[in-house]
């Protein structure tokens, strides 16, 4: 009795929030958080900016825009171009070829008694996205999200005599409180019920090597799917995959598939995730829920754009950044690269000596602002109890400065400050 | 970061303008760099799109890819390029002096790209057109492997700090000023550029903004703005593409080049302009040895190629790694240790984390001998000097300084005695903040052979010095076995090396 009353409980709690959450959207179409999006969000899971107007999928791009602090994250063509080149190049013939990369990758034997030149016996491929849609296939024109998590669910059994290939599953996971869901490229079911990630991806690896940042952010963005398949697997959250697979395991050991060198070819290449599962894990945890959040908001606060007839904004760009003022934001300078609203946050954040990044504040005695930190070194302000410390090290360095400066044999540019 | 570069950043965006963090030049400029501004096509694997090159700043010579996915363009674009580079690079090869251990070109070519990511695609070129064959299926010029080799050698030493063959001018710029934004946003060339050399009637900020529309600013590349790529370069490509009237291709080449130009231009312009900005501090005492070693290493190469030529294999084996490595490490603590002293505002640095200390002799023993310690009762000269400082010295016994000013004079030190000794803030050779620091040091060399020391030797009471412990590390590193003997832990002896089929056939479609 006790359960489903406290069950009943949040389900309407789950209906107000859900309510709160559309009027702070507004009339626009909901952005859907992806793997980049949860990514970007426990890097920097303080901001609670972003958590609110991720949460509500308000568009923050063209928010930005609207109060001229637009974004600069285009993407350009030839990417997509080259992206989805690479992916049909991959995918092509019913993903044989892919099956022999990913088994000599993820050391498996595709069938142990007929020769390698054989086509691999028991192989199942499932598409579960738009590609099926495409291709004539069973998707219903306006399939709604649960039945696509449906058919997901339905189709993630292992084959106890081949291997399964998923294409495009939808994949869900609590983060904050909401529900969001995610699309990998492509999930491996082996015969014992093991899964494996597999991200395909469009920059190159040569001689082995592959840009860092890259590398990076496809290992945070597969960590996630790895997370969500685990919960749907093991879990009783979100979308428990029933009847439950006994012998299911996801393994921390995803595939990126990546150009090779520089061509076409595709090479295939094992990461182990583990250490950014247990970041990501850490991160979810502590993102404050959002119904704590939505409680210290007023009631009426909305980021509508009110598009007019012509899709152009008609709300007044100021209403928005008075709204904008109620949300705490976290800055750093990572946040340019990952976030939209960067730009709006920067400019609040002007005169603070996080915004010179966070190794400068540090040095800086973790005063907060520039014209504090000066204050301190150069002896014109007191300093606080606790700041004692950083205010002797800060009139130091600024001694240690000034000398040098003044003992240099030649005047060096921009000195006269 | 550190104390000062950090303190510096927070003086900058109070003022509005970049703040020095250097008082010389820590890099060697020649006087006839090779400026090379590439742009690669967005997606693919490193295809040029455009280049803009030279030796001067009114005279670059414009280089396009028409058609970037197209691999004979490609190469034509590498050959053109080598063209430019090779002569220049070969050039200062001719002129070298003997010495013992074989040549050294009197003076060596530099290549400055406008950014890191720049260097990256100089690493990458020159790894796809090294191994390039000149025969056979998709023949190149032979010009084209070679470039490649060569472009390899610059990539390579760009990794050596202290190197000067080939820079970066971002990194040129925040070595010697600190901007009142994050180093992250120093990336950007126009941005920092910005800060340290704002338009008249501009502040720092302002013009770091401006920077940051690549409507005003195009980016420094080689990445293109995605912008530009989607409204002006792919109609130009296609229409590139489109053509089949052979009379047609003139004017459309001509759009190509003019819009691919407005994008490279501002950027050839700034890296100029940063280069001339750096030219009119001094360089550091230490700046003409280094690029002694690099003129060397250039004079090295060079010989290589004319005697062998291989190409640069594709990964360095065990002990080939391990020996880079070991290079790199030491070059970055020699690298350290010469730019502190010689420019006191780095020098600073050291002094704010106890590490340097900069005082006033007061005491000298000038002729104190004593045992050597190898028996037989011999002497040595060992002068004890006291130094008082007021700087926060976090030094031990028995550590070794050296003065900027007597580099060639190392001491130890014997004893600390501050006022904050006894306090328990002492056992670090602490300080207190009111009172100043005694330290004694006992010379150990550069005094001569005589049993005094020679005249002018040893410090004097009352001179002012600055002694450091941020000293090159001398330690030789443990001998590495000979790549033959690589131990199986490493995966045994490599394969000797010899270009194979393997690296030059390349999947491409």
């Amino acid at each position: 009795m006790q359960n489903r009353r406290s069950e009943q409980i949040r389900g309407s709690e789950q209906i107000r929030t859900e309510a709160r959450l559309d009027l702070i959207r507004g009339s626009a179409a909901r952005r859907r958080h992806d793997a980049r999006t949860i990514a970007a969000l426990t890097r920097n899971p303080g901001c609670n900016r972003r958590a609110v107007l991720d949460a509500a999928g308000v568009d923050k791009d063209g928010l930005s825009r609207h109060i001229g602090f637009a974004a600069p994250f285009g993407q350009s063509q030839f990417a997509i171009i080259r992206g989805n080149a690479f992916e049909a190049r991959v995918r092509n013939d019913g993903g044989t070829d892919l099956l022999r990369l990913l088994a000599d990758c993820l050391g498996f034997d595709l069938d142990p008694d007929g020769s390698p030149d054989d086509p691999p016996g028991g192989l199942t491929v499932v598409d579960l996205g738009a590609s099926a849609e495409q291709a004539g296939g069973v998707r219903p024109a306006a399939e709604n999200l649960a039945d696509r998590l449906d058919r997901t669910v339905a189709a993630l059994r292992p084959d106890p005599d081949g291997i399964v290939l998923v294409a495009h599953p939808l994949l869900a996971l609590p983060v904050g409180g909401q529900d969001v869901h995610l699309e990998p490229d492509l999930l491996v079911i082996r015969p014992d019920g093991q899964f494996h990630v597999v991200e395909i991806k469009s920059f190159p690896v040569v001689d082995g090597q592959a840009d860092g940042e890259k590398v990076a952010a496809a290992a945070v963005q597969a960590a996630v799917y790895v997370l969500a398949l685990r919960r749907m697997l093991h879990a009783r959250e979100v979308r428990p995959i029933d009847p439950p697979v006994p012998q299911g395991t996801v393994s921390h050991d995803v595939v990126l598939v990546c150009p090779r060198d520089f061509s076409n070819a595709p090479l295939a290449t094992r990461v182990d995730v583990r250490r950014q599962l247990l970041g990501l894990e850490h991160q979810l945890t502590r993102l404050a829920t959002i119904e704590a959040l939505l409680d210290d908001l007023p009631a009426d606060l909305t980021f509508d754009l009110a598009a007019g007839p012509d899709g152009a904004p008609t709300r007044p760009a100021t209403e928005l950044t008075t709204g904008l003022d109620l949300l705490d934001a976290r800055y750093t300078p990572d946040c340019l690269s990952t976030c939209e609203l960067a730009f709006r946050c920067r400019h609040e954040a002007a005169g603070r000596t996080a915004a010179l990044g966070a190794s400068v504040r540090e040095d800086l005695g973790g005063i907060d602002t520039v014209t504090e930190a000066l204050g301190l070194a150069h002896g014109t302000r007191p300093p606080a109890e606790d700041q004692a410390e950083a205010a002797e090290r800060l009139r130091i360095t600024a001694r240690m400065y000034a000398e040098a400066l003044a003992g240099a044999p030649h005047r060096p540019v921009g000195a006269d400050g | 970061m550190s104390a000062i570069s950090s303190y510096a950043r927070a003086l900058a965006a109070a003022t509005g303008t970049a703040a020095p963090i250097a008082t010389v030049r820590h890099v060697h400029l020649s006087e006839r760099p090779l400026v090379l501004v590439p742009l690669t096509l967005a997606g693919e694997a490193n295809a040029p799109l455009a280049a803009l090159v030279g030796t001067s700043q009114a005279d670059p010579t414009l280089l396009v890819v028409p058609q970037p996915r197209n691999r004979d363009l490609r190469f034509a674009f590498a050959a053109d390029l080598a063209a430019i580079v090779l002569p220049h690079v070969l050039g200062f090869a001719a002129d070298a002096e003997e010495l013992a251990n074989g040549s050294r070109a009197h003076d060596a070519p530099q290549l400055i790209l406008p950014n890191p990511a720049g260097l990256a695609f100089l690493r990458l070129f020159g790894r796809s057109t090294r191994f390039r064959a000149t025969d056979g299926d998709y023949a190149v010029p032979p010009s084209v492997p070679l470039l490649g080799r060569w472009l390899t050698f610059f990539a390579e030493r760009a990794e050596i700090p202290g190197s000067s063959l080939a820079r970066a001018v971002t990194d040129l710029l925040s070595l010697h000023w600190a901007t009142g934004q994050s180093a992250l946003e120093d990336a950007n060339l126009a941005a920092a550029m910005g800060w340290i050399d704002p338009p008249p009637g501009r502040d720092g900020p302002t013009s770091a903004r401006l920077a940051e529309d690549p409507a005003h600013s195009p980016p420094a590349g080689p990445t293109t703005d995605p912008g530009f790529d989607n409204d002006i370069l792919a109609p130009a490509i296609a229409a590139y593409d489109a053509v089949t009237d052979p009379a047609a291709l003139p004017t459309v080449l001509a759009r190509l080049r003019d819009v691919l130009r407005g994008q490279l231009q501002p950027t050839w312009d700034l890296v100029w302009r940063a280069l001339d900005l750096l030219r009119q501090l001094p360089p550091g005492a230490s700046v003409a040895g280094r690029w002694e070693t690099d003129r060397a290493r250039y004079t090295g190469f060079h010989t290589y190629m004319a005697e062998e030529g291989l190409p640069q294999a594709r990964l360095d084996g065990a002990v080939a790694a391990a020996r880079r490595l070991n290079r790199i490490e030491q070059a970055q603590s020699a690298y350290d240790a010469e730019r502190a002293f010689d420019d006191p505002l780095v020098m600073a640095d050291h002094r704010v984390t106890g590490e340097a200390f900069q005082g006033t002799v007061v005491a000298v023993d000038r002729d104190r001998r004593v045992p050597n310690g190898r028996g037989k009762g011999r002497l040595v000269t060992r002068p004890l000097l006291t130094v008082r400082t007021e700087d926060p010295v976090r030094l031990t016994l028995g550590t070794r300084v050296v003065a900027s000013s007597r580099r060639k004079q190392e001491c130890l030190i014997v004893a600390i005695d501050s006022p904050g000794a006894d306090n328990g803030a002492g056992a670090d050779g602490g300080r207190s903040a009111t009172g100043a620091a005694l330290i004694t040091l006992e010379a150990q060399s550069g005094m001569g052979r005589s049993a005094a020391p020679a005249p002018g030797s040893v410090p004097e009471a009352g001179e002012t010095l600055c002694y450091s412990a941020v000293l090159a590390d001398g330690v030789r590193s443990v001998a590495m076995p000979d790549a033959a003997d690589t131990p199986w832990t490493h995966g045994g002896p490599p394969e000797p090396y010899e270009p194979n089929e393997r690296d030059t056939a390349e999947v491409w479609d």
